[in-house]
């Protein structure tokens, strides 16, 4: 079940829940990361669906947020990563393709493993739960049929 | 830069440090998780929704408002078509790829600049979502 022990990931999710409770605790935002693509674009984009109230109001803050993330992963590269820098050997095609899908699909599905599955499950929210159950069985349909393709990793 | 700002970037300092520690930045961890050879995620995703859980629904008992000011309000959303469509499409792209945007993020941060690819590719995403179906 646990190949590489459980400690790495309970720890690593308690961080992940105090820094979103951090958030909510002084801001009463929910710190929640695919609406960044939406409202980052609204820097750019005259189109209405980019330039409503919401993604204009938070757009500021999510790049604040979307910094920290970066900088958090380097800094525990730098400090205590048993691997130091490390590269992926997910082929390039499936970075871009796989990209594409889960840019449109968070967005209209409004929410990604963070927000849906961390935020909306904390709130109770019966929209979330079904979100994270589909992303979770179609992902676990895909992963398992690009393996029988033979595709690796 | 202001106080919420500031908060909010020590908030991601920590989810991303949380991402990075529980191996999730790394695609090959995800798709471990979704090939059902390590369940580790699970725990990961587990103990991050109960920390939020606490912090949506308790502390507010004991508070009145955020600290910087604002209002308590839990994270809903309504339920349509497209709840269900979205995250199909979005599975589909996570068991291709490994990634999600929270991950891919953090993935920068571990050097692993191919996610570079699938972030760009992201935003493709999210712009024809808004231009042609928003």
């Amino acid at each position: 079940m646990f190949p590489l022990g459980t400690y790495p990931y309970i720890i690593g999710g308690l961080v992940i829940g105090v820094g979103v409770a951090f958030v909510y605790i002084t801001t009463g935002l929910h710190a929640t990361q695919s609406s960044l693509f939406s409202t980052t674009i609204s820097y750019f984009s005259k189109i209405p669906y980019f330039q409503r109230k919401t993604y204009l109001d938070s757009r500021e803050w999510r790049l604040y947020f979307a910094a920290g993330v970066v900088l958090g992963a380097l800094i525990y590269t730098l400090t205590i990563s048993p691997d130091g820098f490390w590269v992926t050997s997910v082929q390039w095609w499936r970075l871009l393709i796989g990209g594409v899908l889960v840019g449109f699909g968070t967005r209209l599905s409004s929410g990604c493993t963070s927000g849906h599955g961390i935020s909306g499950i904390a709130s109770l929210s019966t929209t979330s739960i079904y979100a994270v159950v589909t992303f979770i069985v179609v992902g676990i349909i895909t992963a398992h049929a690009m393996q029988f393709l033979g595709v690796t990793p | 830069m202001n106080n919420r700002n500031i908060v909010l970037f020590i908030g991601g300092l920590l989810f991303g440090f949380g991402l990075a520690f529980g191996g999730m930045s790394k695609p090959e961890i995800v798709l471990s998780f979704l090939q059902l050879r390590d369940y580790g995620l699970i725990l990961l995703m587990g103990a991050g929704t109960v920390v939020a859980f606490v912090a949506i629904n308790i502390i507010p008992k004991f508070m009145e408002r955020p600290v910087l000011g604002g209002e308590f309000k839990p994270r809903t959303r309504v339920f349509n078509r497209n709840t269900v469509l979205g995250a199909v499409i979005f599975g589909i792209g996570w068991g291709m790829s490994g990634q999600c945007p929270g991950s891919a993020l953090s993935s920068i941060g571990i050097g692993n600049l191919p996610v570079l690819i699938g972030i760009a590719a992201m935003f493709v995403g999210a712009y024809v979502m808004g231009k042609f179906f928003g």
